[in-house]
């Protein structure tokens, strides 16, 4: 309980005392300094222009174009790869919807390697916006489902079922978004900014069918691995720190062609098209068959329908 | 901004005179024993050990924590939550001397208002620390990026957090400005907001409550009592932690004041604790009669599921601490015995942290909304990033409180109040 008014040599110890506040202020600014010395090695990845950078929407065509090239150079750069990065729009008068015949699906989960190869995922984690569920035949039960299955399939006694965004009509991950990263297109496809997020991860508690992946680090892929074929708001290889989703492969299905999932299907099992047409095989599907959509109860309006054949 | 412009204006005007008071006082506010410095020395190396840890995972991603997919908020968000609870805790001193005239907790409103300040810069931090990319923060700020508001419940939380800071940093550094000055505060510049931080310190901690209930698809949290829950526990674990700070800022100045505010405290406690206790019941009543798939988190949470049982030992060293001290309190020695008081409120606010975190944000995730179980248990990097974070709150707490302490000392009102109050600790300096 030493006070300082009582000390004899006042002055003396006043300014020794502010001398030794100074030293120690000193050093902890160093030390602060050295503690967050990480931060700039890590803000040498960001360029100005990704900083500043606005919300998709807000781009003008000749801001998109300048950013597409600068994406393109990052690739080359970070990961050794040319790609084409392009922004492909929804088109009039479709409206993407899915379906998936659990009776004919055997669980070989090509349709999540294919996703994995086709949307430059993360090779280390083995990422994949799809999961197959290994499910017990008498029960729609998702508890007495089991993902790690590793085992010959299809089993006698199961029946799979894969999961994916199901790209909700009133999606909740998109409500929860504080910074509208993420909504859902005129197509009816969920999309995000990956430039945009913030990566608070709120859309990851909001998703009811575990759709969501975050990119806990940044994503590992050789050169030679890379799908070349890119658009900004689907397979591009995303940032650090950022969410991502199923987008329907918009990079293909926008220009006519099927998702990576259906083409890789070996069973005939996934049907994909337009539900704005009355024609296209998942409508025939819709107006034909049984059909039921998962946690149906919720109200979330899904696009993506489960079927059985018998 | 803080300095009204309708009384009389002094020698040099107030906005140029505030921020000099600030600083003068921020300066004074560094001067203390050796114990002092050994405290704030201490909490300085624990914030560097943190701030170190926040770099290094910013760096290199947050796969150095042990959140996934599956349990994708963890130790930062469970410490936010608790946080702001705290924060509202804090003015629940403001209520009984406002709205009851109590003018012996007038005094001490500060050390409540000042723990709303220190909380909610803490919750604050751990919601940074929980991000992606903290380089784009500025994409919440209205105005400048995308604010999805009112859809967003995180948006509203920006609000209510930030408005709740500003609120209390308004009233404290009135209220110590025009003791500073040695002027009486002026009623119509800080009573409205007194009233307004009561009300808003309710609503942080419903809003809070909101983010998590408002989703379907995460049955444990998908609960109307939850916001009752949140708030009646926070009214435990903020006057826990005020009990114990007024009995430290009085051995700390060597003046013995507070014992009815102390006495009000714990009147306020053995009631929420018992509340909060009766919806913890109530609860699990509902959970374990009900059954289900929808109940298989509170399963998982005490009693394990399938054999994964990570939250077993933490919910019920909560529940075992919270009930230890709602009997430590209900007994009527608590008054005259501070050790089991002390206890008491120490107990209660390990509980609630417990129960707002591992007992309640980990099983929202556990098992998962497709039914996987995948367990979490806090990384040595989220331990260091956590106790970087309460080491700078409570750096930021000691600081506003000796600050608070200095200007009620110095100020030309203090020498007729204080007459009788000879003995100076090593603060008075």
């Amino acid at each position: 309980m030493d006070n300082i008014t009582t000390d004899p040599q006042e002055s003396n110890g006043l300014s020794r005392r502010s001398a030794l506040k100074g030293v120690g202020a000193m050093l902890g600014v160093a030390a602060f300094a050295k503690a967050i010395a990480p931060l700039t090695e890590w803000t040498q990845n960001i360029s100005a222009e990704e900083f500043v950078q606005k919300h998709y929407k807000e781009l003008t065509p000749i801001d998109l174009e300048i950013i597409l090239h600068r994406l393109e150079k990052d690739t080359r750069d970070q990961y050794g790869a040319d790609v084409t990065i392009k922004d492909y729009k929804p088109q009039e008068g479709v409206k993407f919807g899915y379906a998936l015949n659990l009776s004919v699906c055997n669980g070989c989960r090509k349709c999540a390697e294919a996703c994995h190869i086709e949307n430059n995922h993360d090779r280390p984690s083995n990422q994949s916006y799809i999961r197959v569920f290994e499910m017990s035949k008498g029960s729609m039960d998702m508890e007495k489902g089991n993902v790690h299955y590793d085992h010959p399939v299809p089993q006698p006694d199961k029946f799979y079922m894969p999961v994916q965004c199901q790209q909700c009509e009133r999606p909740p991950c998109v409500d929860v978004c504080p910074v509208e990263a993420t909504w859902k297109e005129p197509d009816g496809i969920v999309v995000v900014d990956y430039n945009w997020c913030i990566g608070c991860r709120y859309c990851e508690a909001a998703c009811p069918y575990h759709a969501r992946r975050f990119n806990w680090t940044k994503p590992q892929i050789s050169a030679i691995e890379i799908n070349p074929i890119q658009s900004y708001l689907s397979n591009r290889i995303r940032p650090q720190g950022v969410v991502e989703k199923c987008h329907f492969c918009l990079h293909r299905t926008r220009n006519g062609r099927l998702p990576a999932c259906l083409e890789a299907c070996p069973t005939g099992a996934r049907v994909f098209g337009n539900l704005l047409d009355p024609n296209s095989d998942v409508r025939q599907v819709l107006a034909h068959k049984r059909v039921f959509v998962l946690k149906e109860e919720l109200g979330l309006k899904p696009q993506f329908f489960y079927f059985f054949d018998v | 901004m803080n300095a009204p412009t309708t009384t009389v204006p002094p020698a040099t005007p107030h906005w140029r005179n505030y921020p000099r008071f600030l600083w003068t006082a921020l300066l004074e506010s560094v001067e203390g024993n050796w114990v002092f410095y050994v405290w704030m020395t201490f909490l300085t190396a624990i914030f560097l050990v943190g701030a170190n840890a926040w770099a290094v995972q910013v760096r290199d991603g947050m796969h150095l924590t042990n959140m996934s997919d599956h349990v994708s908020w963890a130790l930062y968000i469970a410490n936010f939550t608790f946080l702001v609870g705290l924060a509202a805790g804090g003015v629940m001193m403001v209520i009984p001397s406002y709205l009851y005239h109590d003018e012996e907790m007038h005094d001490i409103v500060l050390i409540g208002e000042l723990l709303a300040i220190a909380a909610i810069i803490m919750a604050l931090m751990f919601v940074v620390c929980d991000l992606g990319r903290p380089d784009r923060f500025w994409h919440l700020i209205p105005g400048l990026g995308r604010f999805n508001f009112p859809v967003s419940m995180l948006t509203w939380d920006v609000i209510v957090l930030n408005g709740y800071l500003l609120i209390n940093l308004h009233i404290c550094g009135y209220l110590l400005y025009m003791r500073y000055l040695g002027r009486k505060p002026n009623r119509k510049w800080y009573v409205p907001f007194v009233f307004l931080s009561i009300l808003w310190a309710i609503s942080i901690h419903t809003v809070t409550a909101f983010l998590y209930c408002g989703l379907g698809s995460r049955p444990f949290w998908n609960t109307a009592l939850l916001a009752p829950r949140f708030l009646t526990s926070a009214f435990v674990s903020g006057p826990a932690f005020i009990i114990v700070a007024i009995q430290v800022i009085r051995h700390a100045i060597g003046r013995k004041f507070g014992n009815g505010p102390i006495r009000t405290l714990v009147n306020i406690m053995r009631v929420t604790i018992l509340i909060n206790l009766l919806m913890v019941v109530s609860e699990v009543f509902v959970e374990f009669y009900t059954g289900g798939t929808h109940t298989s988190a509170a399963h998982y949470l005490y009693f394990g599921l399938h054999g994964h049982n990570a939250l077993v030992p933490w919910i019920w060293s909560s529940v075992a601490m919270t009930v230890t001290a709602a009997i430590l309190l209900l007994n009527p020695k608590v008054f005259s015995r501070s050790w089991m008081m002390n206890l008491a409120c120490v107990l209660a606010f390990i509980g609630i942290w417990i129960e707002k975190g591992m007992g309640m944000v980990i099983p929202g995730f556990v098992p998962s909304v497709l039914h996987e179980v995948v367990e979490y248990t806090p990384s040595l990097l989220e331990w260091k990033i956590m106790a970087g974070i309460w080491a700078l709150g409570l750096m930021i707490y000691t600081l506003a409180i000796k600050i608070a302490i200095n200007v009620f000392r110095n100020s030309p009102l203090a020498t007729k109040e204080n007459a009788n109050q000879t003995n100076s600790g090593p603060l008075a300096s």
